[in-house]
């Protein structure tokens, strides 16, 4: 699904990514463990495209296994949805692209979604119309046909629902006056509407209470565990773990992966820190 | 008539006095509204498909009276909204305009509010998006006269450039003659916020449908109270297609 060879990148002139290499198969979760400034949050923005985020060295390649019109999924909803795919046939379909040379938005066409740490507010655009705009530009880039109003709505209160957060909230302007974990949920709402095959969660849990962490733990397994889909989860805490069961755990220190291992490997940070852990 | 008309006059200065001669023989006089005592008026100005555009109005409103507007003004060439305002007692003026062009437009709006009675309220918002080699302007004079006690007025103006040729200016103006009052003015001028613009693209939005909808995002907030307000925001959406 992901596959990091070698990656250098900048920031500012300033070297942040020293040779981050990391293979994420195709579903599977791993998660990306390191302390204060040790590049997570590099490492999403540059696989995402952030401007301002330059590669000096390496690769990311992102491969998708998609048959033509069928809808990468499923996001499982209580309500069934509408999206199905058909057993056997996703693997009719594997396409490779070069990460690093798409835009932003041709990145989330391919089917990477990015959870950001910091959620953006954008005042004057609803949450509902900033999503079906992105999605149907996501479509119409994958040649697929746009969803209508009304499919649209439902597939968003649907996934409002999911995560426990009241589809008023789609009205209002883009995480404006959201507080810092209903920005969060928010993301995940998001991501379950997107349907993305690769999501990268950039401190998903940092700001969340006890039952919104529960129920964005929920989303995450409901959402992305298939077996065709794969996500990074970038954290510090173990805690998020516990509800997201990681088949790898990575720990990155000053730009390169150190050590790598089991979801055990998780505790034993939480438990030694990451000074011992990473020497 | 025209010749009397030059930069040098405040009202005028950065005003197209040549697309302004080009319709000044058949330009009506300024609109008379009189607004009377408890009335309310509200009036939405939509652009036409004129290259020249010049609209005026003068409007009393007495005593509890109120007039709202909602002016879209975008015009190929030369759009000018020009407002004169008094207010008697309790008397209320809002008006939420907006400036949208590019090319070589130059569009303004030029307004003076004259509270002369007490109580008076008025709050006017322009917001300007400017491509091309385009000139936005604000110029609001807000006078208050002496007695003309617990006035409060409000300018808001902010401006969004896209390219670098083009250029916004405002001049909120006050002339207070009293000393009770509240008058409160702000003006910004800025471009598209670079993480807004990430976020967008990160969900899958291509550049231009990104610009398209944070412009969308500055100026549609002005029309929310507006009557019918589904014709001038459709208005302004077209207008900022044009241009982004």
């Amino acid at each position: 699904m992901l596959r990091i060879e070698n990656l250098h990148a900048t920031v500012a002139g300033k070297a942040i990514l020293n040779g981050v290499s990391l293979h994420v198969p195709a579903g599977e979760v791993h998660a990306i463990m390191g302390p204060n400034g040790s590049g997570k949050s590099t490492l999403a923005y540059v696989l995402a495209g952030r401007p301002g985020y330059a590669v000096s060295e390496g690769s990311a390649t992102f491969t998708s296994t998609r048959h033509p019109g069928l809808e990468p999924g499923p996001a499982l909803l209580e309500d069934g949805g509408e999206e199905t795919r058909v057993p056997g046939q996703a693997r009719d379909d594997e396409q490779s692209a070069d990460l690093l040379a798409l835009e932003p938005h041709e990145r989330a066409a391919a089917g990477l979604f990015l959870g950001f740490q910091y959620p953006v507010e954008i005042p004057g655009v609803s949450m509902l119309q900033f999503l079906r705009e992105s999605l149907n530009s996501q479509r119409r880039a994958r040649g697929e046909a746009e969803l209508s109003g009304a499919e649209f709505i439902r597939r968003a209160k649907a996934q409002a629902a999911a995560l426990g957060m009241d589809s008023e909230m789609l009205k209002r302007p883009v995480n404006v006056g959201f507080s810092g974990g209903e920005k969060k949920r928010a993301e995940m709402v998001q991501m379950g509407i997107m349907n993305p095959r690769l999501a990268i969660l950039d401190e998903t849990d940092s700001g969340l209470d006890i039952d919104a962490l529960k129920s964005v733990g929920a989303g995450i397994n409901r959402i992305m565990r298939a077996p065709d889909k794969s996500v990074l989860l970038i954290t510090h805490y173990q805690r998020l773990l516990d509800y997201v069961q990681p088949d790898r755990v990575h720990v990155l220190s000053r730009g390169r992966i150190v050590r790598s291992g089991g979801a055990e490997l998780a505790h034993e940070l939480e438990r030694e820190g990451y000074a011992e852990a990473a020497a | 008539m025209t010749a009397l008309l030059t930069r040098k006059l405040e009202a005028y200065r950065y005003a197209d006095i040549d697309a302004l001669a080009s319709v000044w023989s058949a330009l009506a006089p300024p609109e008379r509204i009189a607004i009377a005592a408890q009335q309310k008026l509200q009036q939405v100005w939509l652009p036409s498909d004129e290259a020249v555009q010049v609209r005026r109005a003068e409007i009393a409103i007495a005593q509890s009276g109120g007039a709202h507007l909602f002016v879209l003004n975008t015009a190929s060439e030369y759009g000018r909204v020009e407002l004169d305002i008094t207010l008697a007692d309790d008397a209320e003026f809002t008006m939420f305009g907006a400036n949208i062009g590019g090319g070589s437009a130059n569009l303004e709006i030029v307004t003076t509010v004259r509270h002369v009675g007490l109580r008076g309220r008025s709050r006017q918002s322009v917001r300007s998006v400017l491509g091309g080699k385009a000139v936005g302007t604000y110029l609001g004079k807000v006078e208050v006269a002496r007695g003309a006690q617990q006035t409060d007025a409000e300018q808001s103006v902010k401006a969004m450039l896209l390219d670098r040729g083009a250029m916004a200016n405002c001049k909120p103006e006050l002339e207070i003659f009293a000393d009770d009052v509240k008058c409160a003015h702000g003006a910004s001028v800025g471009e598209l916020d670079a993480d807004q613009m990430f976020y967008a693209m990160s969900r899958g939005l291509d550049p231009a449908s990104a610009r398209a909808l944070l412009l969308e995002g500055f100026i549609m907030g002005l029309w929310d109270d507006a009557p019918d307000g589904e014709a001038i925001r459709t208005a302004a959406r077209n207008a900022l297609r044009a241009i982004a």
